[in-house]
């Protein structure tokens, strides 16, 4: 059923009794083309992509739990393209390309947002930082301003712009940045799946990976072995456990990130503000609730919860950016688990076995990138060899020395 | 969380600084043939979920470095020893 006013206005007359569910909940087949192991944003928008661009529908997404339990309905909402390595530029561009047409690509409200994207500066070489970045974005065609503190003042009044630490110096604004109604976007790609014959398959863990000769020949569920000619892992969060079912040791390590949700507000902060002497990032969303996070909490978990000194941490440099969140009450705080890889960007990829494909090591900042990397994974599988937009994030870069590493840290488990 | 230092008692997790697993080894040889083992020691890791041997630093308090083992999954914490008593066992082993 297509979404339209004319299906809103026919689902009126009828009492909204009879809209029918937004996908089917199909028996596994005994065998498909492709499986697509993790049911949240990038397993399903790769399933929806290899129907839609490669015409490969006979595939199943398969979810442990409920479809967008994991990260998909556990992160702040955020997209933006401001990067500046030239292995990820163009990839989160053509992200944000993808979220600019997304709605009506697969019919479903996403609430798209573009309500810009503020991240502040606070001393003289982080300006200079900043429009370094901003330059690099714009020689990759992604719009870029530098803001001196006026503007900043201008837009955000209730900063803390003297604040005797850390005051406010300007910022780098990429205004086609903004959030996103994380579910719907799960929905969405879910149900433009399913309408194109993909079986979404919820309740369905696996527990193994069946291999051939070195050739993927299907997995071990708890519902049963259901076999497939190429296997896709996308369950970031989870990926070394999933991958070790085929005998994979990634570069990865799961960890904790919490994020907060305040009581509802009158409307307050229009776009997304980022901290840029503490790690804090905060948005309003339509409800009125602040939504925010920060750091991850700084050790190995597969817990979706986190500790009481992050929550703290977190809530500190809130309130060192705006003074008078002191004065708001936090209503909820939720964690979700990380694949952090070692150099804080993303692995789209063929593996050593034939036919097992691996999207991995998104860390925290995996939300934004959803459609570009279930577009670029979908090209990856369906034409096993990765696009040049994900050219960069090969599993052997570790390896051969070509890490992308933004901050320029080296070989450690807590980048983003 | 909390963490039974073998100094100083039980203190909170605040005052400690986590350095990620303990069962990685330093290669002990820096010729280019040993890189695999490099590769492995730098990059690779189990990530298990559950039990998990740790380096953790008391760097609020007593600045040694400990092994913690602890469960990723509960983060129940099963046992803590010094750095160096968790290395001289591994050599024994």
């Amino acid at each position: 059923m297509k979404y339209s006013v004319f299906s809103l206005l026919k689902s009126t007359l009828s009492g909204h009794k009879k809209w029918p569910p937004a996908w089917r909940d199909p028996q596994p087949k005994k065998d498909y083309d492709v499986i697509i192991i993790g049911g949240g944003g990038h397993g399903l928008a790769t399933a929806y992509y290899l129907a839609k661009v490669h015409g490969i529908s006979n595939v199943a997404v398969l979810e442990k739990s409920w479809l967008g339990s994991g990260n998909v309905g556990r992160n702040t909402t955020i997209i933006r393209s401001n990067y500046m390595l030239p292995g990820n530029n163009p990839f989160y561009e053509w992200s944000m390309k993808l979220w600019e047409g997304l709605e009506q690509d697969f019919n479903f409200n996403a609430m798209v947002s573009q309500r810009g994207v503020l991240n502040l500066c606070h001393s003289d070489p982080q300006r200079d930082a900043f429009a370094r970045r901003g330059n690099a974005m714009r020689i990759d065609g992604v719009d870029a301003e530098l803001l001196d503190t006026e503007a900043v003042r201008d837009m955000y009044p209730f900063l803390d712009f003297n604040n005797a630490r850390f005051p406010i110096k300007g910022g780098i604004l990429q205004r086609r940045g903004g959030t996103v109604r994380h579910d719907a976007v799960a929905w969405g790609y879910a149900r433009g799946a399913d309408s194109r014959g993909v079986d979404i398959i919820q309740n369905c863990e696996v527990t193994g990976i069946k291999t051939v000769k070195g050739k993927v020949a299907g997995v071990q569920t708890n519902r049963g072995f259901i076999g497939c000619k190429k296997l896709g892992l996308a369950a970031a969060g989870n990926s070394s456990e999933v991958a070790a079912m085929a005998g994979l040791k990634l570069p990865i390590e799961s960890h904790v990130l919490q994020a907060f949700v305040s009581e509802g507000l009158k409307p307050y902060i229009d776009g997304v503000v980022t901290f840029g002497a503490g790690h804090f990032y905060v948005s309003q969303s339509d409800k009125g609730g602040l939504v925010f996070g920060g750091d991850i909490d700084g050790y190995n978990s597969y817990a979706r919860r986190g500790n009481l000194p992050m929550v703290e941490h977190v809530i500190e440099a809130g309130v060192a950016m705006i003074p008078g969140l002191a004065r708001v009450r936090v209503l909820r705080s939720w964690g979700g688990v990380m694949d952090m890889s070692m150099d804080g960007s993303p692995i789209i990829d063929k593996t050593s076995i034939d036919g097992l494909y691996l999207n991995a090591g998104w860390c925290y900042g995996g939300f934004k990138a959803t459609p570009a990397s279930g577009w670029c994974f979908a090209h990856t599988i369906a034409n096993n060899e990765p696009h040049k937009l994900n050219a960069a994030y090969r599993l052997d870069r570790f390896r051969r020395g070509y890490m992308i590493d933004e901050k320029g840290q080296g070989a450690t488990p807590n980048l983003h | 969380m909390r963490i039974n230092c073998p100094h100083c008692g039980t203190r909170p997790v605040e005052e400690f600084t986590f350095n990620g697993d303990a069962s990685v080894q330093r290669p002990a040889s820096n010729d280019p043939k040993t890189m695999d083992q490099w590769f492995d020691y730098v990059y690779l890791r189990d990530n298990p979920k559950g039990r998990f041997d740790e380096y953790v630093h008391h760097s609020s308090g007593c600045r040694a470095w400990l092994v913690v083992t602890r469960d990723t999954q509960t983060h129940e914490v099963f046992g803590v020893v010094t750095a160096r008593d968790h290395a001289k066992k591994r050599v024994k082993a």
